[in-house]
């Protein structure tokens, strides 16, 4: 069974004006897993739910299966959905609670019967078929509300941050038998987080959402290493990519973490892409090493800076070495959401930190100065302006 | 471990003490009353709370009467259909009122504030008029009607409040599920709502079954006339002699009806039944 989901230019326009989604278009291949991700208020939730039905298409075009289902009310669209809360119904036993989409469909109560069973065995539920939702835990609940979902073979998965109930743990366990299942039963999905990792480790491809604009659309690794802007580039990752004020003059760029040659490869990219002269530099934690760990050969191709390190951690299979370096901090729109909805917005600091990941080999010392290396041809420049990535290689 | 709420000697009596003193204070009269339709009609005035001679008699006496039976039936019949027709109204207004926006909501929640807070004696000549010209004086509808009315109040905000509870998410998945709207409320939202539904029926049961204004003012003969109303027209053997026997037996057959209402009802009543619907 076919079962694309075609966004075309959907927009979301609440009666007093406010734009929740602005023509939002996308195509979701059939059995693909897409994340729509982004910080709340971005409006991911919005399209889920006008993909489901439960909110009504302002403009633009909403296909199922080649099908417009604009004006479909959502039980004629075939798609189920699981609710952060999970919405059980909880007058009803487990077994009915499964049951409930096919006895609305008429389906032979032998039949039922037989498909309750077979989704209660993949999710490891058959011994709890006749207990109450009120007695289950919430991992319990959260499969419970997953086989509701899968027992009548829908075209389509809807999933609203379905695992941000459950304790850290079990957030894990679940993540990966739900990629696991998705794999399994090849049914389209689409699932709604705020959590980048959720989003990095789930998805075929990750839909980026920021003020209901879209922002990039990507397989999770592409996002990482391609980021089309700062709010891209600052929202996926974790620890998140730092970011310096820095200025390009001469093919060189200088920053608070000194001078260097931009590499051939993003020379070209930014000529392309007509920098200005005050730019963003962006650098991802992994692309720094401890510089007394590299041979000369190996560190041609980057620079070198020394600072102290203000806190070292050690995580075991690699370090973590924060520093402060001088200078103003890299400021831009982009960047000022994404510390208001990390929160970070409130540690007052001066000068801009930058975290670094180093191997575990490094003999980096907390209040000791290092001599850190970083890879120049990993980093990343960005207008300030707009927070466009200069260094966009599509 | 002792603990600051454990059942000291002291404790036990002091709340012994506040329980038989409330308790007394509601169901002495209740007893009088009761009292009163087992006494002999010669020890009527004895002033002994326990009966010192037993009888029925009261009893046999109401039940002979065809105005009584009459009544008892009219009392039924009226309460029940006005029952029935407050809180299916009261259930659909409700639910709009909790779950929709739609123009002139807060208009309708108003005016049936204003409608309970309304003094239903001022109401009575309008109404005795309206009733005489229209032909409802003296019928079940002419009563019934009424009601309504003032029972519509009670029920949306009870039932308003009940539905607030449940949580909206479960009409969405149900939506989902293939559901449309009617099938969602009955088989979803409806059976969640149950315990709020039969308390409000009890609330507007009682009403109806203890009004005596409209009853008395609304009515003239056994047609429609109430047991409330009824007792009114009590009247011993001869004109001089005093009906307090047969109306206090009448008294205590018309709260029975309440007592086996609310018992039956009060297993329906079970606190958290939407426990585990979210996550809780």
């Amino acid at each position: 069974m076919m079962a694309e989901i075609v966004l075309d230019k959907v927009t979301k326009r609440y009666p007093d004006g406010a734009l929740a989604v602005s023509e939002a278009d996308f195509t979701i291949a059939d059995g693909e897993f897409v994340i729509l991700v982004g910080p709340s208020g971005c409006g991911k939730s919005t399209t889920l739910n006008m993909i489901a039905g439960l909110e009504d298409i302002s403009d633009g075009e909403l296909r199922i299966d080649g099908q417009r289902v604009n004006e479909k009310a959502p039980k004629d669209r075939d798609i189920a959905m699981v609710f952060q809360s999970y919405a059980l119904y909880p007058h009803m036993s487990v077994r009915e609670n499964m049951a409930f989409p096919l006895r609305l469909a008429k389906v032979d109560d032998k039949i039922v019967r037989q498909k309750v069973e077979q989704a209660a065995a993949t999710l490891d539920l058959t011994q709890h078929l006749d207990r109450k939702p009120g007695n289950l835990s919430g991992g319990q609940r959260q499969r419970v509300a997953m086989g509701r979902a899968i027992v009548r073979s829908p075209k389509a998965f809807l999933m609203d941050e379905p695992l941000s109930n459950l304790d850290a743990k079990l957030r894990v366990q679940m993540r990966t038998s739900l990629s696991k299942l998705q794999k399994q039963l090849g049914t389209t999905t689409v699932y709604v987080t705020h959590d980048q990792t959720e989003a990095m480790t789930l998805g075929d491809r990750v839909v980026v959402l920021r003020g209901g604009i879209v922002q990039q659309i990507g397989s999770p690794q592409f996002l990482y290493e391609q980021p089309a802007n700062l709010f891209v580039a600052g929202f996926i990752g974790s620890p998140s990519m730092n970011f310096l004020p820095a200025t390009l003059a001469d093919n060189e760029v200088n920053s608070p973490i000194g001078k260097f040659a931009l590499t051939d490869r993003i020379r070209a990219l930014v000529e392309k892409a007509g920098a200005s002269r005050e730019v963003i530099l962006g650098i991802r934690p992994e692309h720094f090493e401890d510089a007394h760990l590299l041979d000369d050969s190996a560190k041609a191709g980057g620079a070198t800076f020394a600072a102290t390190v203000d806190v070292l951690e050690s995580m075991g299979s690699d370090k973590y070495a924060y520093f402060t370096v001088e200078g103003d901090q890299a400021t831009s729109q982009e960047l000022e959401e994404l510390a208001a909805d990390s929160g970070s917005a409130d540690v007052p600091d001066s000068g801009s930190q930058v975290v670094t990941r180093l191997s575990a080999a490094s003999d980096a010392r907390q209040g000791e100065s290092l001599d850190v290396w970083f890879d120049a041809d990993k980093v990343l420049l960005f207008d300030p302006s707009n927070g466009k990535n200069l260094t966009y290689a599509g | 471990m002792a603990m600051m709420t454990t059942r000291t000697p002291g404790r036990v009596a002091r709340w012994t003490l506040i329980d038989i003193v409330v308790v007394v204070y509601a169901l002495v009269p209740v007893l009088w009353i009761l009292s009163l339709s087992l006494k002999t009609k010669s020890a009527i005035t004895d002033k002994s709370f326990i009966p010192t001679e037993w009888t029925f008699q009261n009893y046999v006496d109401i039940f002979q009467t065809t105005d009584f039976l009459r009544a008892l039936v009219n009392s039924i019949g009226i309460a029940v259909i006005a029952t029935v027709i407050a809180v299916v109204l009261g259930t659909m207004a409700a639910y709009a009122i909790a779950r929709l926006d739609f123009p002139g909501k807060r208009a309708l929640v108003g005016v049936s504030l204003l409608i309970a807070m309304f003094p239903q004696v001022s109401l009575v000549s309008p109404l005795f008029d309206m009733e005489r010209a229209l032909g409802l004086f003296d019928t079940w509808p002419g009563l019934i009607l009424p009601y309504i009315t003032f029972a519509l109040p009670l029920s949306i905000y009870t039932l308003s409040a009940f539905f607030r509870e449940i949580p909206w998410e479960l009409e969405k998945a149900a939506k989902m599920d293939g559901a449309t709207p009617g099938q969602a409320f009955r088989k979803v939202i409806a059976p969640l709502a149950a315990p709020g539904v039969f308390t409000t029926a009890i609330l507007v049961f009682i009403f109806c079954w203890n009004d005596f204004l409209f009853a008395i003012s609304l009515t003239s003969t056994n047609a429609s006339r109430t047991v409330p109303a009824a007792l009114q027209f009590f009247t011993g053997a001869s004109y001089f002699e005093d009906p307090t026997g047969t109306v206090s037996a009448a008294a205590v057959v018309i709260t029975i009806p309440i007592i086996l209402f609310v018992l039956f009802f009060q297993r329906r009543i079970v606190a958290g039944l939407t426990s585990g619907a979210v996550k809780g």
